[in-house]
């Protein structure tokens, strides 16, 4: 088992001939993930590297593929409707990769998703992955923007804000001989679709889950609410790591979400509360993996 | 992005948020002309800076106050004259203080009752929330921290908008009875701009109750989304380059992103995360990091040799720590564009480099090969600890 996306997942790309997109698209294909069809408006009929058909409408694409997941690889201005267009469709999971799209769009789409029964990730991440059991973890689900090889089939799920923190974690794990069940990039914004506490309640209910590193930021309470939601809740061992103890306050740290607004959302408060939760917090990124393996007592 | 004073009257006005008359100078002399232009009889003058606390702020040439009220044009272009061209210090801006470049000259208003008025973006429950309170002109962090019960907060369905019931509410609580009505047009006024304009957070305060019964907006803070700053080129227009870093501009140029900070160990790093959990454990280690800077996750070789310039030009960099953790991209590529961007600017200053991911053994080569002064790091901890170490042993021996 895994959570949200296995061996077997169907997915679709929407913006699968933008440059971003076919890249990612071929790399995925590479890895052994069934992407089985692309969306471009004005582009359907036509087949993606010879492989992939490619369809006008995400619910044209689902009718004849049978997708149940999308990654989206759209422009920001295209973004919210995009995201809109797949729960439409019916799409389970939606992956939306793209970063930079205005708050008030997602402020809606939120609000527009809450009856549907899709499931958002992102936006502004770097996507999930669940390894697969080949040389280098090929023949596994990777959708989006995450680099496949650096994982390793295992018991060990990490869900994040950032991308190259969560590869971080990801390959000190790996290196270490401790593979990953799911690996969930949450996103960067103010406003996403699944948060931390969303991701941890699954791994807690996935049986191929075993321990858990959460890696979290400045701003926001997310980490906090997931952290005391696992003080009552969460069976498995976890590790957290907040990144941003340095950064001032007040300004924009990259990620549109992660600028301190106020006492609760600085990276010391954080890592205090995760730590009354019960949660092993890595004092540096460098030994986050290694804080999980001596908690879980391995 | 923020905006001055005097642009968020511009954008009252545009949406009928009601503020007191007034008109931006950059000189003594359009100060004089402003206040005959404006027709009123009691003058206010106000230093225009990306910073509050002004009233109570101090000129570097030791005249007191950015905020002044004065009784002719005579005095309007007299108080100006002393603040156009003076630095301003508060409590916000630092020691540094802001060089003032334009100041407004507006109507001063007979003052009844001041209350606070904020609309902001809710991250918990993704809605816009609006924050009132009896305490205007007061700090609200404070008002929150001692007197809670005097803070209402109202939360708006993104897809209904502001309610006339809500409105009700707020002006129950407020206690307004005659200058509900007003209070009513002026909020409802203010959420508009707040939705239409895609601002993050507008703050009034105060929201001022005149002697005649008027709802005026005093003063007003607001914060754009920047992601949102495409669909609004008028508001992209006001930004006030003055008011950024020479070498924040500059990086933003080079879609990189940057923000400069107190220390002495520049960091070069993809992804927001990753750049911010590294400034972290170089202060771990015992160093003190110099910038945040994003490269973005996957940075091309332009981007790290326009990367390399920017954190070069900042005067108290002592060395250098470039952590990237290349999933994707070809690390060999990073590692050549270091090695030119090193050779180019004559390398004088410790440089740890962390190349991790596709095709890192390559770019370790790379490096080696280059016969420059490069320090290769195995993982993100021993690469913090060879920068902090390699700093501190060369201003220790700064002829080395």
């Amino acid at each position: 088992m895994s959570i949200l996306i296995d061996e077997n997942t169907r997915v679709l790309v929407q913006g699968i001939t933008g440059g971003f997109g076919a890249r990612h698209t071929r790399l995925s294909l590479e890895y052994g993930t069934k992407i089985v069809g692309g969306v471009t408006p004005t582009k359907g009929g036509q087949r993606f590297d010879d492989k992939v058909p490619i369809f006008d409408t995400v619910g044209e694409a689902v009718q004849e593929t049978g997708a149940t997941a999308s990654a989206i690889f759209v422009p920001p201005a295209f973004a919210a409707d995009a995201i809109l267009e797949a729960a439409d469709a019916g799409v389970q999971l939606i992956v939306c990769i793209t970063e930079g799209i205005p708050v008030m769009d997602m402020m809606r789409v939120k609000a527009l998703l809450a009856d549907s029964k899709s499931r958002l990730v992102g936006p502004n991440c770097p996507g999930l992955v669940t390894p697969g059991h080949g040389a280098k973890s090929h023949g596994g689900c990777r959708i989006g923007i995450a680099p496949g090889y650096i994982h390793k089939r295992g018991n060990v799920g990490v869900v994040s804000r950032s991308g190259t923190l969560t590869y971080e974690a990801v390959w000190q794990l790996t290196r270490l001989g401790y593979g990953q069940s799911t690996c969930v990039g949450i996103g960067g914004d103010p406003i996403i679709g699944t948060s931390h506490m969303d991701v941890l309640r699954m791994f807690n209910d996935d049986p191929e889950t075993e321990a858990i590193i959460l890696i979290g930021e400045i701003g926001g309470s997310a980490e906090v609410d997931a952290a005391r939601w696992a003080l009552t809740h969460c069976r498995k061992p976890i590790a957290g790591f907040i990144a941003g103890a340095t950064a001032p306050a007040g300004r924009r740290m990259g990620h549109a979400g992660a600028i301190v607004g106020g006492e609760e959302d600085t990276a010391m408060a954080k890592q205090r509360i995760l730590a009354e939760c019960g949660i092993a917090v890595a004092e540096t990124p460098g030994v986050m993996a290694r804080t999980l393996l001596d908690h879980w007592g391995k | 992005m923020n905006i001055h004073e005097y642009q968020a009257k511009e954008l009252f006005d545009r949406f009928g948020v009601p503020s007191p008359k007034g008109k931006v100078a950059a000189t003594p002399g359009e100060a004089y002309q402003a206040a005959k232009d404006l027709a009123i009889s009691s003058w206010v003058v106000k230093a225009q800076i990306h910073a509050g606390g002004r009233g109570k702020g101090t000129f570097k040439s030791g005249f007191q106050g950015g905020v002044h009220v004065v009784d002719s044009p005579d005095a309007v272009r007299d108080v100006a004259a002393r603040m156009l061209g003076e630095v301003l210090v508060t409590q916000q801006t630092g020691a540094t203080g802001r060089l003032v470049r334009k100041v407004m000259v507006g109507e001063s208003v007979s003052i009844r009752r001041e209350f606070y008025l904020a609309i902001l973006l809710d991250r918990q429950t993704c809605r816009p929330m609006i924050i009132v309170s009896t305490e205007g002109g007061m700090n609200i962090e404070e008002v929150s921290a001692r007197t809670p019960a005097k803070i209402l907060r109202e939360f708006i369905h993104p897809l209904a908008g502001l309610q006339a019931y809500q409105v009700r509410k707020i002006c129950r609580a407020l206690g307004l009875v005659t200058t509900a009505g007003p209070f009513g047009h002026l909020l409802h006024s203010l959420y508009k701009l707040f939705i239409e304009c895609d601002c993050s957070m507008v703050e009034i305060n105060p929201v001022v109750e005149t002697t005649d019964n008027q709802m005026v907006a005093l003063d007003a803070k607001f914060n754009f989304d920047d992601n949102a700053l495409y669909r609004h080129p008028e508001i992209s227009a006001m930004r006030d380059p003055d008011e950024a870093g020479p070498l924040e501009l500059a990086a933003a140029a080079h879609a990189l992103n940057y923000i400069g900070l107190d220390g002495n160990i520049a960091c070069l790093v993809n992804g927001a995360g990753l750049a911010m959990a590294t400034m972290d454990i170089i202060k771990h280690h015992g160093g003190e990091p110099a910038n945040f800077l994003d490269v973005g996750g996957g940075a091309s070789t332009e981007q790290v040799a326009a990367a390399f310039d920017i954190i070069l030009s900042d005067p108290n960099v002592k060395g250098i720590f470039i952590n990237i953790f290349g999933g994707i991209m070809d690390c060999n590529i990073v590692a050549q564009g270091v090695v030119a961007a090193a050779r180019k600017t004559g390398l004088a200053l410790p440089l740890v480099v962390r190349l991790e991911g596709n095709n890192a053994d390559a770019a370790k080569t790379t490096l080696n090969a280059s016969g420059l002064d490069i320090v290769s790091a195995d993982d993100i901890d021993d690469g913090a600890r060879k920068i902090v170490a390699a700093v501190n042993s060369h201003s220790r021996n700064p002829d080395l």
